[in-house]
């Protein structure tokens, strides 16, 4: 039995230790591709990004209007309803907003990731390429990795945004908060530090997320079977990771 | 040549959206704590006691926020407390005698200094020191005090 624990956690070693290679490969290609071959970056943007916002922006505005009815209900026991926009602000900011982003777009675009990668090298693609002497790695794994860690920062600006909107719909229009206090609260509390940590949290998860797409899906058994394994792999990783890295990142700003 | 066209459109799209939201989000949710260093002046005060004051907390005039508390420090020899802090040179114009003190916004609310102006000729600059200081008032000393004193010493608390 300890052989077996013992040959898991080697298998999770070599695992870990092949992804971290293919990272540092990408991150090897990254400027050429994005001099020479932008337009396969920006196709991924639109891929990746553009095609994300509608999700992103219905799921923004009914997260950001229960945090608002939420809030409104817990603090208006201490009379302290006007304070609606610093709680909803500073979950959407902070936490919610980067996370659940992160996690969308796992759903969304990292899946899509990983079963086009997976179903390219099922279908013997990425052997023509390499027969071709074309790196598909190059050509079809780097594009894809930049186009989401460009679009996940802008998806959880887009994401916090429409949040704050929701909340501010639910809390003033709605529940009768006053607007003045709402905004001036938020105002005061937050500060830029504030504002960066959910940057931060968003460029890191957005690492996360395209990295473990594009290598799930360039890494999975060329089957059927193994592209979807790999394309459910993909959230399942990416959602734990997301949530270690969101905790680390915290207790290292705090 | 369509589906190109409408890849740019929505990638354009989304990139303004993107960074028209990353712009509300840097500009619009914080305050305007800024006081960048070339227009202001630094002022100091001493108090007994700062409380929980903590740098950046305001400075505020009349209801005004006109500065920042940039440091707090400790005087080991006079066992005072120095606060510095920096005010708009936007308002130049505040009496050399004004006073300072520390003051909580709301029952919970963080604590801040506010000026009341006094009637000076002379108007502080860059350097000068707040002579007039009041401690910031401690919640927890004036429970003590009233639980110490018991509550018939209060007027209107007979009953509700």
């Amino acid at each position: 039995m300890f052989h077996d624990i013992w040959k898991t956690f080697l298998g999770f070693l070599q695992g870990f230790g092949a992804m971290s290679l293919f990272f540092l490969r990408l991150l090897q290609y990254t400027p050429a591709v994005l001099v020479t071959r932008f337009r396969l970056v920006f196709y991924q943007v639109y891929n990746a990004g553009a095609l994300s916002i509608v999700i992103i922006m219905v799921c923004g505005l009914f997260v950001g209007g229960v945090l608002g009815l939420q809030a409104y209900s817990n603090l208006e026991r201490f009379n302290a309803e006007d304070t609606t926009g610093i709680f909803a602000g500073f979950a959407l900011i902070k936490e919610i907003g980067p996370v659940i982003t992160a996690l969308l777009f796992a759903g969304r675009a990292g899946t899509a990731l990983a079963s086009e990668i997976g179903l390219m090298k099922a279908t013997d693609q990425l052997s023509a390429m390499e027969m071709m002497a074309v790196d598909p790695l190059r050509y079809v794994a780097v594009p894809r990795f930049l186009g989401g860690v460009i679009s996940v920062p802008l998806l959880t600006a887009i994401f916090t945004t429409i949040g704050l909107l929701g909340s501010h719909l639910v809390a003033v229009e709605l529940l009768g908060v006053d607007v003045g206090a709402y905004w001036q609260q938020l105002q005061n509390a937050l500060d830029m530090e504030d504002v960066m940590e959910g940057i931060y949290k968003s460029i890191t998860f957005g690492i996360i997320a395209s990295l473990l797409a594009v290598w799930e899906g360039y890494n999975s058994v060329p089957t059927a079977e193994g592209v979807g394994r790999a394309t459910t792999r993909t959230v399942v990783i990416t959602a734990i990771a997301v949530l270690i890295f969101d905790f680390m990142i915290t207790a290292w700003i705090l | 040549m369509q589906q190109t066209r409408t890849i740019e459109l929505g990638t354009g799209l989304f990139a303004l959206l993107g960074i028209g939201a990353l712009f509300f989000l840097t500009t619009q949710t914080t305050g305007k704590n800024d006081f960048s260093v070339a227009d202001t002046y630094q002022v100091t005060a001493r108090f007994d006691n700062v409380g929980s004051l903590k740098p950046r907390a305001p400075v505020s005039m009349s209801g005004v926020t006109i500065g920042r508390v940039t440091d707090i420090s400790f005087d080991s020899n006079a066992l005072e407390a120095v606060v510095t802090f920096v005010i708009d040179s936007e308002y130049d114009q505040i009496p050399d005698d004004s006073d300072a003190s520390i003051l909580t916004a709301g029952l919970l609310g963080s604590q801040y200094i506010g000026l009341t102006a006094g009637g000076s000729p002379l108007y502080l600059e860059d350097g000068s020191e707040i002579l007039f200081t009041q401690s910031a008032i401690l919640l927890e000393n004036i429970i003590g005090k009233f639980l110490i004193s018991g509550p018939s010493s209060d007027e209107d608390g007979e009953d509700d």
